[in-house]
């Protein structure tokens, strides 16, 4: 079923998603992946503040290409999640409340989810150009010096994106191959 | 004996390295075309119009495919009466890389390093294959691989006694784990024979094959073609959100090997398997 959020999310907006559900989000979202996620755990345990308030935010699992000029970024389609898992179940205890990437998460990735009412989005893996399109503006708010893994705020508008984990803990990835699976 | 300016490289690698991150092979658009009319479930059919309309855009608009734009792999095939002149021809290649990279506003993806991880800011160096051929002229591929499916490949050392049937399986299990990590619809490379290095390049190289061509080795070819059945079975489909559509295609390249060894390597790419190939 196709839905419209906007982001920073609101706790009984995310309570209405279901897995495989087709979601345009607007509003701002925040990007960052690896080396960024690597920073924001070192400021964490130094007790430091992180480059933005995690409360109700959505993470984009991103590094973008070069914008050209006269546009805001150049392509932007989501990485692979896993590699951010090691990270996920703090920032979700501390109040991030989305996250947008392309494949699988641990059960400790999924436990946090349920356990503070978030979601897990998949944004089309390899539809950069695409998704390009539906970011209005970007920013570089932090750790400037890592280039395409800097911590960006983005202006979104209909962002098309995919419930793969709701609240509840449903699994879009596990039960929809269970549906077309003929190998068994 | 053939002359050739090394300056002759920097300059088509550069545009290659554009080139493919922009537009869509020939051979992977008709096997796009086929993927998109046989999907069956309506996310997945979804997914694929999503990157259909995608390919649209980045030819269009000059906004690359994916933001991964890769690391880039050259595999140069040079004519043993070829004799190179104006430099070297690694730095000719790192330059038309670096050129490509910089001047076709492509995401540098590189760490000097492995473990410090510094930024080369410029995607250089790049993995570089060379092979000495009959003639005078020089093929040159360049395949930009980007890492979420690089991430998902395996080499699985089997044993001899596990014939067929555990190549087979071998190949079942790195597409099964690699699911919705590897941007499906995939293209499979696989490599079977030599050693452990042999067989890693084998899987690499056949990814650079037109995917709608089949090995010339017959049995090959008919577990080509069991095993994209096999796959399109597993039910992962277009972006891993359920789906018929699975891979593409399964290239397999073989080698001799060890009377000790059946080395089987498995390099996953995406939808897209950038590839651009010229000779000069």
């Amino acid at each position: 079923m196709d839905k419209h959020i906007t982001a920073p999310l609101k706790d009984d907006e995310i309570k209405d998603l279901r897995a495989g559900d087709y979601v345009f989000i607007t509003g701002t979202i925040y990007t960052a992946r690896d080396a960024a996620h690597k920073r924001m755990k070192e400021a964490l345990d130094a007790g430091k503040s992180l480059p933005f308030d995690l409360k109700g935010n959505v993470i984009y699992y991103m590094g973008p290409s070069p914008a050209r000029e006269g546009r805001p970024i150049g392509s932007a389609g989501p990485t692979t999640a896993s590699r951010m898992d090691r990270y996920a179940p703090e920032l979700l205890d501390l109040g991030l409340k989305g996250m947008i990437g392309k494949g699988k998460r641990t059960q400790e990735v999924r436990d946090a989810i349920v356990r503070n009412g978030a979601v897990y989005f998949a944004a089309v893996g390899g539809a950069g150009a695409l998704l390009s399109q539906r970011i209005k503006s970007a920013e570089v708010i932090a750790y400037d010096d890592l280039g395409a893994e800097a911590v960006r705020k983005l202006e979104v508008e209909d962002f098309p994106v995919i419930v793969v984990m709701d609240s509840e803990g449903n699994n879009l990835y596990e039960t929809a191959v269970l549906e077309y699976r003929q190998d068994q | 004996m053939r002359i050739v300016e090394v300056a002759k490289i920097t300059e088509n690698i550069k545009e290659m390295c554009i080139e493919a991150n922009h537009f869509l092979s020939r051979d992977m658009e008709e096997c796009f075309q086929r993927a998109v009319e046989q999907e069956e479930s309506p996310l997945g059919r979804q997914v694929l119009g999503q990157l259909q309309e995608n390919l649209e855009i980045a030819g269009r608009d000059m906004i690359p495919i994916c933001q991964d734009t890769g690391m880039a792999v050259v595999f140069l095939e040079v004519g043993q009466d070829v004799h190179f002149e104006g430099g070297s021809v690694e730095d000719a290649v790192n330059e038309g890389v670096r050129q490509g990279y910089v001047e076709g506003f492509l995401r540098k993806s590189v760490v000097k390093d492995p473990l410090i991880r510094e930024n080369t800011k410029d995607n250089t160096p790049a993995v570089i294959h060379y092979s000495i051929v009959p003639g005078d002229e020089v093929k040159i591929t360049v395949a930009p691989k980007g890492f979420g499916s690089e991430n998902m490949s395996r080499i699985f050392m089997l044993k001899p006694a596990d014939g067929i049937e555990g190549v087979k399986e071998a190949i079942l299990t790195a597409v099964r784990e690699a699911g919705s990590n590897a941007c499906p619809p995939m293209v499979v490379g696989v490599g079977i024979g030599g050693t452990f290095e042999k067989c890693a390049f084998l899987a690499k190289k056949a990814l650079t094959r037109d995917v709608g061509v089949r090995s010339e080795i017959p049995y090959v070819k008919e577990m080509e073609e069991e095993l994209l059945e096999k796959i399109n079975r597993l039910g992962i489909g277009p972006g891993g959100l359920g789906g018929r559509i699975t891979a593409m295609a399964v290239n397999i390249n073989t080698y001799p090997t060890h009377i000790a060894g059946l080395p089987v390597a498995v390099n996953i790419c995406c939808h897209v398997n950038r590839h651009a190939v010229r000779t000069i």
